[in-house]
């Protein structure tokens, strides 16, 4: 809550600094010192909710706040704040309105934030919303290029679609079970009603579209290759993550009961295995790392969907260590992409002899996302896989899943032979020594994470 | 604690390493390796005085109930021994050698000598999964960046390979792990003795094929022999005298113990994969003319035959195993260390070209022959005791798998000796009458590993008696 409402205000401050404050940098420090304010205020709820051993609600059960809420709010606060400190100056690079995209991005987080904690379905249809119209806005904020024009009236357009699809899902739950209020739908209790059912596939396939789930996926690579590189990483990671815990909490509270619709879950594993297929196979034909990386996000998609089939502990504490280990990386992937002036891979042929700190750091990066044990990707795909091998009857998409993290190692591969093996002279902007501390601070979580997974999941 | 300073000391040197200039990554990582050692061997008589001693557990992610705990064994004393003897020798045959970018060169050779010291003490699976990959992973590294021509492709096929075994063996992990409740190594034993019998077949395959890889057994293997060849040869040397022998022990520690009873199921199909990979292999390395190919095929061959009496699992078979990993290892470091010293000095590894260099450099001739003749298992030398023991392991289990596998025999006289008459009998030519003889350190490494073929040939008895309570646990999971 004290999350929600710093972030929320603080959105509406940042729209009028940029009226009275001229300097881009000061901007910048407001938003990371805001971020503080917002992180420090949910460290506060944390502390309440340990106290007291329980979460609390608010706004007439509107709102439930638990302890996951918190904990994965602080994960999402703490990725944003690695991104601004190591991405926050290429915002000047997009267009004057900087203030204008901070304010955006803090709307975005209000609308996480919502997405965390929502309990009553209205709740998050307006958390969707209030996440997506920010994001149609600065996927298009690069106005005197066409194909972010394009990105964002794409986006746009589709996301209009899938929240109408959203909206008729809802209404459809609400007509077979008479509440909006995630713990009293009751579809986790007894046998679904067909009207019920079809409300549930619709919401999965808005919900789909939103965490760019294939068959619903193909916005997601035209519009992060057009929308600005540094709106791209953002989208990529904090907002996906936001995307799925909003998925999450809605079928792990709604299903409490414990019958799940066999038609659902199989539409789901169905969903998973394409997901997986499509997002890892496509990637490799990809010639830009920009693209590739956006295939990757759907492909890293697929193992998330694993912890939304798994209705145990351990899907929460995957989903939880994925968002932070998936955000770190592609977020520092994203930080040293920003820093080539060509974006294929032969722009990176060399980049180890050139700047061995950047290669350094993207290769960890590229090693947390392609799952390889000692960076926090790996237990954060361990964790999901074994909530789905717990969960059971679902061998055979682990399999799919394996086979595809074997082939994610040669995209991801393509970027390491290209910088340590290949002989070249990329351009690449110099890093200011900021850059590289945080760089190396980025890598160094990544790295951490993967040998101790427990610094974050102890707060569980 | 000894066991945790056997995987601190080279993690701990190797990122230091990385920031060393000059001289300085060559020298720390000598130092270092020669530290290893010293605490290999003190941990082997720790290990000798109170196995118990050698226990190190600590909490690591209690969510998962995964442990930092590690421990030795009489066969995970010997493998560290052989690790850190291995790093020793390489670091001392190359130490006149400048290489380019040395600070990454030494490092990651570091990093991967923690990784693999880590795979023979770890007593967790998630543990054990973690520092087989870590092992990879610089291996990679250093293929890719100091290899041969071809190195980017090849070296790409064999981390994929490698990798995609790992990734079964994790889903295996997981499966059983559910069951057990923990990845601690006893009660993965335990949780595994509750699976049905179709569980713990399938499991059996998911496991068997990441070591199988890694070892490699036929016809899983087709990334070695492209992979040695285009390695850099000190790589070559951890790859073939170490990291082959993670695959047999990963069968010996994980596999057998755990799933008995799949593992009896499908021995008779094991053994009869790696005997048609020891007389494939045997006839393709005939036939080679390039060095590095022909000692590649040959390690398939002695490979090949260390599964088959693996999984004969009796206690000769076992045991001759063991210490079959142990000499291997320092026999196949051996034929490395030469063939390395021919390619830098004559700038050619093919057979066809080369010749008459006993007249020139007898030192390197009289090594070669020995250590040869090692590795075809002459008796009196260490090859003979590790092969006798499992061909009569073997011979118990079926007479004519025996018979087809000691056809590897024979042919590795052929293609050994035939070997020795190539390389250093005959004319010389315009090319190798320039060869210079060994250097001191070459001949350090190889002094001590030529020592070690005789001590070891003609009294193997302390190698034997160190494995033999590991053989004898490996037994005792199948009412043996």
């Amino acid at each position: 809550m004290n999350a929600l409402l710093s972030t929320a205000i603080s959105g509406l401050v940042l729209m009028f600094v940029g009226l009275f404050v001229k300097n881009r940098q000061s901007i910048k420090y407001f938003a990371i010192a805001a971020l503080l304010v917002a992180f420090v205020a949910n460290l506060f709820d944390v502390a309440w909710i340990i106290h007291h051993k329980q979460g609390y609600t608010a706004y007439e059960h509107m709102i439930t706040v638990s302890l996951f809420t918190t904990v994965f709010n602080a994960v999402i606060l703490g990725s944003t704040l690695v991104y601004y400190l190591l991405s926050g100056s290429e915002f000047e690079k997009v267009g004057e309105n900087v203030a204008e995209y901070f304010a955006l991005q803090f709307f975005i987080l209000a609308g996480i934030m919502l997405a965390t904690s929502f309990s009553n379905l209205l709740i998050l249809f307006l958390a969707i919303e209030i996440m997506s119209i920010p994001q149609y806005i600065l996927a298009g904020s690069d106005k005197h290029n066409l194909k972010s024009n394009e990105a964002s009236l794409k986006y746009f357009l589709m996301g209009s679609f899938s929240t109408g699809i959203l909206l008729m899902g809802i209404v459809l739950i609400y007509g077979g079970s008479g509440s909006f209020d995630l713990e009293h739908l009751g579809i986790g209790a007894m046998a679904l009603s067909p009207l019920t059912l079809v409300g549930i596939l619709l919401m999965v396939f808005a919900m789909s579209f939103k965490v760019s789930a294939a068959p619903f996926h193909f916005w997601t690579p035209d519009v992060y290759d057009g929308s600005p590189t540094v709106f791209t990483a953002f989208m990529a990671t904090v907002v996906k993550a936001g995307g799925f815990v909003a998925f999450i909490r809605l079928f792990q509270i709604a299903f409490k009961g414990g019958i799940v619709s066999p038609q659902w879950e199989l539409v789901l594993e169905v969903i998973t295995a394409a997901t997986l297929i499509i997002g890892n196979i496509t990637a490799v034909y990809q010639q830009s790392v920009k693209r590739m990386l956006s295939y990757s996000s759907i492909a890293q998609a697929g193992f998330m969907l694993f912890a939304l089939l798994s209705f145990n502990m351990r899907a929460e504490q995957g989903i939880l260590l994925y968002a932070a280990a998936y955000s770190l990386a592609t977020i520092g992937a994203f930080s040293v992409l920003l820093k080539m002036n060509d974006y294929t891979f032969d722009g990176f042929n060399g980049l180890a002899r050139k700047e061995p700190l950047l290669a350094f750091g993207m290769t960890i990066c590229l090693f947390s996302l392609a799952g390889i044990p000692l960076t926090a990707g790996f237990f954060a795909k361990y964790f999901v896989l074994a909530a789905a091998v717990q969960q059971g009857g679902m061998l055979w998409l682990v399999i799919i899943a394996i086979v595809c993290a074997a082939i994610s190692v040669y995209y991801y591969f393509k970027v390491i032979i290209a910088m340590y093996f290949k002989a070249g002279d990329p351009e690449v902007a110099t890093p200011s020594n900021a850059y590289k501390t945080m760089l190396v601070i980025t890598v160094a979580l990544v790295i951490l994470l993967g040998i101790f997974p427990n610094l974050l999941l102890k707060w569980l | 604690m000894l066991t945790v300073l056997l995987i601190l000391i080279p993690l701990l040197a190797g990122v230091i390493t990385f920031g060393l200039k000059g001289a300085g990554p060559k020298i720390l990582a000598l130092l270092s390796s020669i530290a290893t050692l010293g605490v290999a061997l003190v941990a082997l008589f720790q290990f000798r005085a109170n196995p118990a001693a050698t226990h190190v557990s600590a909490q690591w992610i209690p969510q998962l109930k995964a442990n930092f705990e590690v421990g030795l064994d009489g066969m995970a004393a010997m493998l560290c021994l052989l690790t850190a003897l291995a790093f020793v020798l390489v670091f001392v045959s190359i130490f006149s050698r400048e290489y380019e970018r040395s600070a990454s060169f030494y490092g990651l050779m570091l990093l991967s000598q923690a990784g693999l010291t880590g795979v023979f003490v770890a007593a967790d699976a998630m543990l054990f999964y973690v520092f087989w990959e870590l092992a990879l992973i610089p291996v990679y590294f250093l293929c890719s960046m100091w290899g041969g021509e071809r190195r980017i492709p090849v070296t790409f096929k064999f981390f994929v390979y490698t990798f995609i075994g790992s990734l079964f063996m994790l889903v295996g992990i997981i499966y059983l792990y559910l069951h057990a409740g923990s990845f601690g190594y006893q009660d993965f034993i335990k949780g595994a003795a509750g699976l049905s019998a179709s569980d713990q077949n399938w499991l059996f395959w998911l496991f068997f094929v990441a070591f199988a890889i890694k070892m490699p057994i036929f016809p899983l293997h087709t990334w070695q022999p492209d992979t040695y060849e285009q390695s850099p040869t000190p790589v070559t040397m951890i790859l073939s005298g170490v990291m082959v022998k993670m695959g047999l022990f990963g069968v010996l520690r994980w596999l057998l113990p755990v799933l008995p009873h799949a593992a009896a199921g499908w021995a008779d199909l094991v053994m009869i994969l790696s005997i048609i990979g020891i007389v494939y292999a045997s006839c393709i390395a005939i036939v080679q003319s390039d060095l590095k190919r022909m000692i590649a095929y040959s390690s398939i061959a002695h490979i090949g035959l260390m599964s088959a009496a693996i999984f004969a699992h009796n206690e000769t078979s076992l045991q001759g195993v063991m210490v079959q990993m142990f000499n291997h290892g320092i026999n196949i470091i051996g034929l490395w260390i030469i063939v390395d010293v021919i390619e830098q000095r004559l700038g050619i590894r093919n057979m066809k070209e080369l010749g008459g260099i006993a007249s020139k450099a007898p030192k390197i001739a009289i090594f070669l022959v020995v250590i040869a003749l090692a590795n075809v298992a002459l008796p009196l030398t260490n090859g003979f005791i590790g092969e006798f023991l499992m061909f009569s392991g073997v011979f118990q289990v079926n007479v004519w798998f025996m018979a087809v596998a000691g056809l590897g025999i024979i042919l590795s006289a052929v293609y050994m000796l035939n070997m020795i008459q190539r390389v250093i009998f005959g004319e010389s030519n315009a090319v190798t009458s320039n060869v210079t003889d060994l250097t001191a350190g070459e001949t350090f490494s190889l002094t001590l590993i030529v020592l070690l073929i005789v001590y070891l040939g003609v009294y193997p008895k302390p190698l034997l008696e160190l494995v033999q309570g590991s053989s004898q646990a490996v037994l005792a999971a199948f009412g043996r």
